[in-house]
């Protein structure tokens, strides 16, 4: 496994100018997610409009996996319903820690670029992060502010 | 007749020699050889330090002081042996003073409650810097939360220095226990401990020193230093992990209690009442880690062979040559830059995470440390969530800094 598959173009890109970053006025959620190995902190707000995500926005501070792979979720789930996100998480989740799971590239489309995290087990928690954040928030949209999630 | 002195010239460090002693040394990861720069989390072991817990397990290994057999006896002999060894590494007055822990943490929690907790009262205050370990703040808060004492935090400066009138200032008359540490973990900054201690002596405050990061470089004299305890690991020493050391004053152990109570700790017990045994078994719980004293007793003794102050020259040397080949490099900023430090650096590289430098550095056979270090305070002192951190051991050699540079100057080409 070579450092290109984990730092593949679309991560760089992703790394360098993060899509959605920034606060979200009339947020109906607002979730904290850290990783206490590393201190990354990063806070998702997304506002549900008749039970699908209508927009979705983070802020935060985290290595170039972390903040990709929050950058590429937001992208992803804006405009799909709670079920439908919560169905892309559990693919993604398996997509990061089994290394079996096939990785079907029509449905996970830019997300496939996260498919070499798994070859790196330290990082793993790096790109699940946001995910686990996401999952959070949509299994139980609290109201702000929503509690936080850690990654241990 | 008059002799003339002539001075030595000073003998080169034989960097070489002294690797081939570490075995690890030797391997590759992911096709390059290693550079291990990660010295500061745990060091690694010379050949004598292994064959000694072999040896140990291979022939002697039995419980210890409990046995009338050969094995035991054995057994007995090379524990107690390693014993007089630290007596002699950091010139302890007695083998009462020498206490086997698991590490510095272990030892720093055992004075927090066996030595602070019964002694201090309301509004007591305890004394630490802003640079420390985990390790010597959370036992302070846990026993200041047990008995309503205050935790005071003298500040550091800019470039990660405690200024030691600063502190003193901070000693008052309720100030009963002051700990800091002797080189700091996250930035290597080596603290003016002797002052310190000297200064809370004479206004009647304990002391504790966490020894962790400064055994490996410096040598160490307790009754020169005059702290009431010492504190430090094996694993950052060359010696394998789970032992450690509380170096603490005879008087003072004496009176303090036990911390833990089980077997070997006790000289009779009946339901009526225990009577303790002596120091430094007072405070050994249980059956010890006698293979990891075994071979912090060979660390030690491999340290012993060592030509203290070449190794501690080639350290430093090591330690220009990383500040040199890093300065050049577009967007690095050196968090902690004390004048007198060990041979530790620790960076943050503008667009590159310290977790992303690790992965990268790693592909390279370069091991760091990135993260908060377990200094969480110092982190947010310097406003950055993680450092990457490359601490030298006197095995470390000027290529593999250059390589260091080289790996983390790519690294900022990809990201940048």
């Amino acid at each position: 496994m070579q450092l290109q598959d984990l730092y593949r173009d679309v991560i760089l890109d992703h790394n360098r100018h993060p899509r959605n970053f920034g606060p979200l006025p009339e947020a109906s959620a607002s979730i904290e997610g850290f990783n206490p190995l590393c201190g990354d902190r990063l806070t998702l707000r997304l506002r549900l409009v008749d039970d699908r995500v209508d927009d979705i926005r983070f802020e935060g501070q985290g290595c170039a996996i972390s903040t990709a792979s929050a950058s590429l979720m937001t992208e992803a789930v804006k405009g799909k319903t709670r079920d439908e996100a919560l169905a892309l998480f559990d693919r993604v989740h398996r997509l990061l820690t089994d290394d079996s799971a096939e990785i079907d590239d029509a449905k996970l489309g830019k997300l496939a670029a996260l498919s070499g995290v798994r070859e790196f087990p330290a990082r793993v928690k790096c790109a699940s992060l946001c995910w686990h954040t996401l999952a959070s928030a949509l299994k139980s949209p609290a109201p702000l502010p929503g509690p936080s999630v850690s990654t241990e | 007749m008059s002799t003339i002195v002539r001075a030595r010239p000073p003998r080169a460090f034989d960097v070489d020699a002294v690797r081939r002693e570490f075995p690890v040394l030797a391997r590759t990861v992911h096709g390059n050889p290693i550079a291990y720069l990660d010295n500061g989390a745990s060091s690694q072991s010379p050949e004598c330090v292994i064959a000694a817990v072999e040896g140990y397990m291979r022939r002697h290994h039995a419980n210890i002081h409990r046995g009338v057999h050969t094995l035991s006896q054995e057994a007995t002999g090379l524990y107690e042996a390693a014993r007089d060894r630290l007596v002699g590494f950091i010139k302890a007055a007695s083998r009462h003073e020498i206490v086997f822990t698991r590490g510095a943490t272990e030892s720093v929690n055992l004075v927090a409650q066996s030595f602070a907790r019964p002694t201090l009262r309301p509004d007591d205050e305890i004394l630490i810097t802003h640079l420390e370990h985990h390790a010597n703040i959370v036992p302070w808060q846990m026993v200041a939360q047990q008995t309503g004492a205050k935790l005071v935090v003298a500040p550091i400066d800019s470039r990660g220095e405690v200024d030691a009138q600063t502190v003193e200032a901070l000693m008052s008359p309720r100030t009963k226990i002051f700990a800091c540490a002797h080189v700091s973990n996250a930035l290597g900054t080596v603290l003016p401990v002797e002052r310190l201690v000297a200064s809370a002596r004479r206004r009647g405050i304990a002391t504790l020193v966490d020894g962790a990061q400064a055994v490996p470089h410096m040598a160490v004299d307790v009754g020169a230093l005059g702290c009431d305890f010492y504190v430090f690991s094996g694993h950052k020493m060359f010696a394998p992990t789970g032992i450690g050391v509380l170096y603490g004053r005879e008087a003072l152990l004496e009176r303090m209690p036990p911390w833990q109570g089980g077997g070997d700790m006790i000289l009779t017990v009946s339901f009526d009442g225990t009577v303790y045994n002596a120091l430094p078994y007072k405070f050994e719980a249980g059956t010890p880690n006698i293979s990891g004293a075994i071979g912090l007793g060979a660390a030690v003794e491999f340290l012993d062979s060592l030509d203290l102050g070449a190794a501690h020259a080639h350290e430093q040397a090591l330690l220009e040559h990383a500040h040199a080949a890093l300065r050049s490099i577009p967007g690095l900023g050196f968090i902690g830059t004390a004048r007198e430090k060990v041979g530790l650096v620790s960076f943050v590289v503008d667009g590159v995470h310290p977790h992303d430098l690790g992965t990268i550095l790693d592909r390279d056979g370069i091991a760091i440390r990135t993260g908060h270090h377990c200094a969480m305070p110092v982190m947010e002192f310097f406003r950055v969530p993680a450092t990457a951190r490359a601490s030298f051991a006197f095995y470390n050699t000027f290529d593999e800094i250059d390589r260091l540079a080289a790996s983390v100057e790519r690294a900022r080409r990809l990201f940048t």
